[in-house]
This record gives structure tokens, sequence and C-alpha cells, in this order.
């Protein structure tokens, strides 16, 4: 079994994009009788984007719950960073979820808490950054998301798409190296989800995270993929990605929890499946 | 048919022991969030005082009504100080308040857990780094377990002014004479009694409705039913645990 080797810190690391950051070997996961996951074997690179298709109840979401020790295989080997973690306590894993960052299905925001507290939850409650610090960086983060002037509201007075965001910020604000989200765009109207689309966009490319991302809507899905980020004297646009970066990401196509279809966008528009082609029509 | 209900009732307690005891490891290490403990012994214990006030208040006064009455068949109105106290601080104080706060507290907990517990915060406090039994179960259960016998010292007395209130306007017995009565009922041993009863049942009450809370599933139905069995199983509960409690305090402390 090849061991990844990444042990290096994100913060000083020169960005390789061949270092695999999440591997499966082989996991299997079954609920009583009802497969979910099978054999299923993937590496995410540093940097890159997997975007996992498919119906609902693929079993999509469970890989996101596997990836930060939520659920435990009940076969196969996980890593992140490195480092096994399907067998790890709730204790040891930690340290491990530093490293991510989930966006919730429907945001999953604290409801108790304001945005702010929402954003900063991890820098006020789990560290001792001096809460100066912490402010600046939670105005920061909303301020990438476009939603500093809400800083103050409770979750339940903004609408479903900057709840979204706010559930990007929140997963942005420790700088993990890795996002996961879990159908951000789900049950939000086109013009939303693109600009949902652009934050993840914004997020890969200018933060350089490596990102995860489940959806059964398309559209976003051929966003992300095709199209890129960049600063520009001070601004951040978003343009067609070029054919490098289209390559950077990967689709999987899961169906009664195999891999159905691996590829980029490229070949996924031509693949002659059927499957595939019922669920890209 | 039998068998998997068995299986399910052990799951339960196997799931509630295993709370409990994440509770207990919670309180005595770090990481500890003092601001939540404080945050919940507000809600949990001023919270709950109006319904305890009210509570005790009333009980006390039937008591007197009904035990007045009685008494006077033997001629011996004068003794319901007495009657009152010694049932109040004994038994009804702590069984009654602790039944309210299940009401109130316990069916809240069940609520508020459960549905995080639907809309994945559960899962995200998980994943920001945050173990959901040291954020929400240790405080409620520290709130609880030290603010039920606050409360139930509270309804005592108020349960004693509800009953002086009937005994001197009602019985027309004089105030002194009930007052008297009132001192005369209690023994050192029922006080430690009425005092040691509302650490467990405080105790029982809210770790039922963190687990019952915790272990929500199904959506919104799911809150729904959880709030439903919190405070069923928690009530049954206190009354059990009542009993028992009793029971080993008579044999220790008489």
């Amino acid at each position: 079994m090849a061991t990844p080797t990444t042990e290096r810190d994100a913060e000083t690391a020169v960005i390789d994009t061949d270092v695999p950051v999440i591997v499966f070997e082989g996991v299997d996961l079954a609920f009583d009788e009802k497969v979910i996951l099978k054999n299923l074997n993937f590496t995410v690179r540093q940097g890159h984007t997997k975007i996992f298709l498919g119906a609902s109840g693929a079993g999509k979401s469970t890989i996101l719950k596997l990836i930060l020790g939520l659920l435990k295989p009940d076969r196969g080997a996980i890593w992140v960073k490195g480092q096994r973690v399907d067998q790890l306590t709730e204790v040891e894993m930690m340290p491990v979820r530093q490293n991510l960052g989930m966006v919730f299905q429907e945001g999953a925001l604290f409801d108790s808490l304001t945005v702010r507290e929402n954003v900063g939850y991890k820098l006020y409650e789990e560290t001792a950054i001096p809460l100066p610090e912490v402010h600046a960086r939670v105005e920061e983060v909303l301020g990438f998301v476009g939603l500093a002037e809400h800083i103050d509201k409770a979750p339940s007075a903004l609408s479903g798409g900057q709840r979204r965001r706010v559930a990007i910020a929140r997963a942005m604000t420790a700088k993990p190296p890795i996002l996961l989200y879990d159908e951000p765009t789900t049950g939000l109207d086109p013009i939303t989800s693109v600009t949902i689309d652009a934050e993840i966009v914004k997020l890969r490319d200018l933060e350089e995270v490596s990102t995860i991302m489940v959806t059964h809507q398309l559209r976003d899905a051929f966003y992300v993929a095709e199209h890129t980020a960049i600063r520009e004297h001070g601004e951040v646009k978003l343009v067609p990605a070029d054919p490098a970066k289209i390559a950077e990401t990967e689709f999987i196509m899961l169906r009664d929890g195999e891999i159905a279809f691996e590829g980029d966008v490229h070949e996924l528009r031509a693949s002659p499946d059927p499957y595939l082609k019922s669920f890209l029509s | 048919m039998i068998l998997e209900w068995l299986k399910a009732a052990l799951l339960e307690v196997q799931e509630y022991t295993k709370l409990c005891i994440a509770v207990a490891r919670g309180t005595v290490t770090r990481p500890f969030y003092a601001r939540d403990v404080i945050e919940q012994f507000d809600a949990i214990g001023l919270g709950s005082l109006t319904v305890v006030i009210l509570t005790g208040m009333f009980t006390g006064a039937v008591l007197a009504l009904q035990s007045g009455f009685t008494l006077d068949q033997f001629g011996a109105r004068t003794a319901v100080g007495r009657l009152v106290s010694a049932s109040m601080v004994k038994e009804l104080g702590p069984v009654l308040t602790a039944l309210m706060v299940t009401g109130r507290v316990g069916s809240g907990i069940a609520a508020e857990l459960g549905s995080m517990m639907v809309t994945d915060q559960i899962n995200a406090l998980r994943a920001l780094g945050t173990d959901p039994v040291r954020k929400l179960a240790v405080p409620r259960v520290l709130a609880g377990l030290f603010m039920v016998p606050v409360l139930t010292i509270i309804s005592n007395a108020v349960g004693m002014l509800g009953a002086w209130f009937i005994t001197v306007w009602q019985l027309r017995v004089a105030s002194s004479v009930y007052w008297n009565s009132v001192v005369d009922g209690l023994y050192m041993s029922d006080v430690w009694m009425g005092l040691i009863k509302p650490f467990f049942l405080g105790f029982v009450l809210v770790t039922i409705g963190c687990h019952v809370g915790l272990r929500t599933s199904g959506g919104t139905q799911g809150v729904g039913r959880s709030t439903t069995n919190a405070v069923v199983a928690g009530s049954v509960a206190v009354l059990v645990v009542d009993f028992f409690v009793t029971k080993i305090l008579f044999s220790v402390l008489y």
C-alpha cells in the first residue's frame, strides 16, 4: 500500500500540484443492508478540483462525511494530507479537521449566533488568537464573499444565497487548504447559483485551496470547471479557463455506490454512456 | 419482534451511558466552554423561576386547604404546618420542581439539539473542531445539576408561604402557630433528603433531554418526536429515580 507523503506546512509550501491531498483506497460503506459506496478509489491533488456527480442518494455526500471523519468506512483506507484517518477516534480526528473546511448542504449555520460569530466560530472558540485579529479576519472573509454589511445580522435574516455564502466564509476563515462543498447551489435560483460558483472558483484559484464539490447541478459543475479567477489591478475577475486549468478539474460520476465515469469536462461531454447522457440532458 | 425491541432499548441505554460518561469527562478536562455554562445557568435556572414559583405556591396552598379539611375531623387544624412542611420539603418540592423543569427545559433542550442535529449544525460543530458534548451537553447538565436544587429550595419556600396564606386567611389559624408547626414538622434528615434528591433529578432530566436531542433523526418530524420523548421519558425517569433515591436515602439517613 503506497503511502502518500505530504507532511508539509500549507502556509510555507510551494503549491505542488502533484501532491495528493486526499486519497480513497477501496472504500466500502453500507448502512444496514443498503450499500452506499462500493470499492471507491480516487485521488485529489493539491490545488485541483474534484466534482462528484450523481443522483440524490448516490452516496455523494457520504464521501465528504467520510473525509471529515463524521462517518467511518466499513473497509478501505482514507488519507488526508498524508495521514490515514479512517481509524482515528473523534479526538484524534480534530487536528486533521484543521485542514478541512466544509460547506454543508443548506449551510448549517448556527442560528443562535450572528453572522460574525458564525464566520469566526472556530477562531473565537477553538484558538487563542486575540480578538482584534479574529474580528479583522472575519471582516476580511465576509468582504471576500461580499457580505460585509450583514456582519451583525442573524442567519435567519439572510436569503438562501447569502446563507450559503456565509457558510463558505465560515469554512474558509481558518484558511484550510482543502474545502469540501456539499450541494452548494441546490435550491438556489440560477443567478444566485453563479455567485456561489464564483466564490468556489475564487477560493480555488486565488487562495490555492483544493476543492471537492458534490452536486447534481451540472450547470454549476461546468461553470466551476470552465472558469478561472484572476486578480487584475487589484480587481478579481472570472475568465474562461485555459486547457491546462480545465484539466485540473476532474469529474466523478457515481452510480449505485460505484464510479460510473471519471474524467475531465471534455470527456464528460463526449461520453457515449447512456446513463451519463440521460443525466447530462 | 421482541428481540428487536430489546436490542433497540439496550442500544438506547448504552448510548445514554456513553453520553453520561462523556459529560463527566467533559466536565473535568479541557476544553471547557465557561461562557456557555453561564448562559445555561441563566436559561435553565432563572428562566424556570416563574413556573417553579407558581407551581410551588399553588401546591402549598392546595395542600393546606386539603389537609386542613381532613385534620379538622380530628380537631387538629393547628397541625397543618407540620404536614405542609414535611410533604413539601421531602417529596412535593423536589418532584414537582423536577417535573416542571422537565416540561420546560427538557423539552427545550431536546428540540434545540434535535433541530441542530437534523440541520447538520452538530456535524458542522464537529467539522469546526468542537466536541458537541462539551459545547452543548456539559453546560446544560451542569446547569440542571446545580439549578434544580436551587429551584427546589425556592419552590419549598414559596410553597410554605402559599400554605401560610391559606392557613391564616381561610383556616383561621394564627400565623405563629402555623410557623411553629412548620418547624416542628421538619427533621434534619428530611431537609437532607429534600436537598440531595434534586441533584439526581436535575441530572437525569437534563441528560435525557440531551440524549434524546442528540439522537434525533428524520427531519422536523423527528424533532417533534424527540421533544415528546424527552418530556415523557424525562417525567417518568424523574418519578422512578425519585422512588429509588428516596428508598436509598431512607436506609442511609434514618
